[in-house]
């Protein structure tokens, strides 16, 4: 038979397909779903109830529960963009264009949510919502680069010839993140002394540790989850918007 | 002459004939210089301290406002389609229409340092490191304006997406840049600012080949 003949794609290629993706990946979003809240509640009751209060700051080291996990993840989503953007130059992979488009508004909120917070955190621990600092500042300039990706997703008519062009900025914006943080680190300690960030970090006692692993943990299931949910839809979308266009044609030939 | 030179001679000589736009971004430039003492005001030890990052913040949004012409008008009418079939890589067409570019929009604005020099009250000496400045680091802003072009070429809307793309990635050269101006610094300023402009030149065209090629599939 002539059908045998045909080379067998890898297990790799099959689950990548994204007619393969939308039936596989359906067992995932409940579970997922599930996972985070109970993620979700185990680090909020340890963030909130089962963790000391700062000795200096009180309270508000609360906050660093959901700042620092959305900081991890504003770093996480790029990377899983940069790969994807790999995925689309290298293989031409329909489904990697999906993941980074998928990816780039959620990569955005995380940053966003990271500098909302820190400002918040800032204002009475530093006296100040914002500081030139050198970290603060390369997030923003992270956030930049993730509007600027989305704004280019949608400036496109064409989706599908978008993901590669889109991948490309994102390679060059993968290089150029390492060298923008430590430019903006050197153009820092040339205007002004370390003035916050100089510790290296407070010493956590366990139960803060537990918590923020806990958070860390629910936000990355958290992001797991989105991204599977907004990869599906988009595939969908996409089929969607090529029936209408079969059904567009069709009714012009009838 | 070989297919390079005369792919340089045929972009200077479209840019300096009818059409041309490479003196009005010169004109863009000063004026940038001009309309700042009208927002902060007309005191001359503050413009003189403001002058490094006026004359920085004048040539990112001249370099910018240029970075349009760079494919588009090639790829209206047809001309890439052909260059693309060339004998020529398309990596090396990119490179010498970045060096076209670069003569064409970035040396006169170097030209032009003087008048601003003149404006903002900035001495010989401060003058001098901003014209050497930006001759070290506008090959930077060229090139990352080649990826943002070749990039959006494609586009109809493509214009106002460029610089958002380009302006975030190209903070670096700023800082550089401004900070070379500073004497204290100057130093290891220079050497950051010319590893980058040789390192960014040297990526672009491929980066900037690539998209090109997507965009023409």
């Amino acid at each position: 038979m002539s059908v045998t003949a045909v080379k067998q794609p890898n297990w790799f290629s099959r689950l990548a397909h994204p007619g393969q993706f939308l039936s596989w990946s359906r067992y995932f979003v409940w579970p997922l779903a599930i996972l985070t809240a109970i993620g979700f509640a185990v680090g909020l009751w340890f963030a909130f109830f089962a963790s000391p209060e700062d000795y200096q700051m009180g309270d508000m080291v609360r906050v660093m529960y959901i700042h620092v996990p959305n900081a991890w993840l504003s770093m996480l989503v790029y990377g899983t963009m940069a790969v994807s953007a790999l995925g689309s130059l290298v293989w031409r992979h329909p489904l990697a264009d999906v993941a980074n488009k998928a990816a780039a508004p959620l990569g955005a909120v995380f940053t966003a949510i990271t500098l909302f917070t820190g400002a918040l955190w800032g204002r009475p621990t530093w006296g100040t919502f914002w500081e030139w600092d050198g970290r603060m500042t390369s997030e923003l300039v992270l956030l930049l680069i993730y509007l600027g990706i989305i704004a280019l997703w949608r400036s496109f008519d064409d989706q599908s010839k978008a993901g590669r062009i889109v991948a490309i900025v994102t390679l060059v914006g993968a290089i150029n993140i390492p060298v923008i943080h430590y430019s903006v680190e050197w153009w820092n300690t040339l205007h002004q002394g370390a003035t916050v960030f100089t510790a290296s970090g407070p010493r956590l006692p366990g139960s803060m540790l537990v918590a923020l692993l806990t958070m860390l943990l629910a936000f990355t299931l958290f992001f797991a989850l989105l991204q599977i949910v907004r990869m599906r839809t988009e595939i969908l979308r996409r089929r969607a918007e090529t029936m209408s266009r079969q059904a567009a044609l069709k009714g012009v030939a009838a | 002459m070989s297919a390079f030179s005369a792919l340089i001679a045929r972009e200077l000589k479209l840019a300096f004939r009818a059409g041309g736009e490479a003196l009005v971004l010169v004109l863009f430039f000063v004026m940038v210089g001009v309309i700042v003492p009208f927002a902060i005001g007309p005191d001359r030890p503050m413009l003189t301290r403001l002058s490094p990052g006026i004359v920085w913040i004048a040539a990112f949004l001249s370099t910018l406002l240029g970075l349009d012409r760079l494919f588009r008008a090639d790829d209206e009418d047809g001309s890439l389609t052909l260059l693309r079939h060339s004998a020529l890589p398309l990596e090396a067409i990119v490179f010498g229409k970045l060096i076209a570019h670069w003569l064409v929009t970035a040396v006169p604005l170097l030209l032009a340092t003087p008048v601003l020099a003149l404006l903002l009250s900035m001495s010989f000496e401060q003058w001098g490191r901003c014209a050497l400045a930006l001759l070290i680091g506008t090959p930077a802003l060229t090139a990352f304006g080649a990826i943002g072009a070749a990039v959006t070429v494609g586009l109809r809307r493509g214009g106002l997406v460029a610089p958002v793309l380009i302006l975030p990635l190209a903070i670096p050269v700023m800082i550089f840049g401004v900070g070379m101006m500073d004497p204290m610094t100057g130093g290891g300023a220079t050497l950051f600012l010319l590893a980058l402009s040789l390192v960014v030149t040297a990526f672009s065209p491929f980066a900037a080949a690539l998209a090109l090629r997507a965009a023409g599939e």
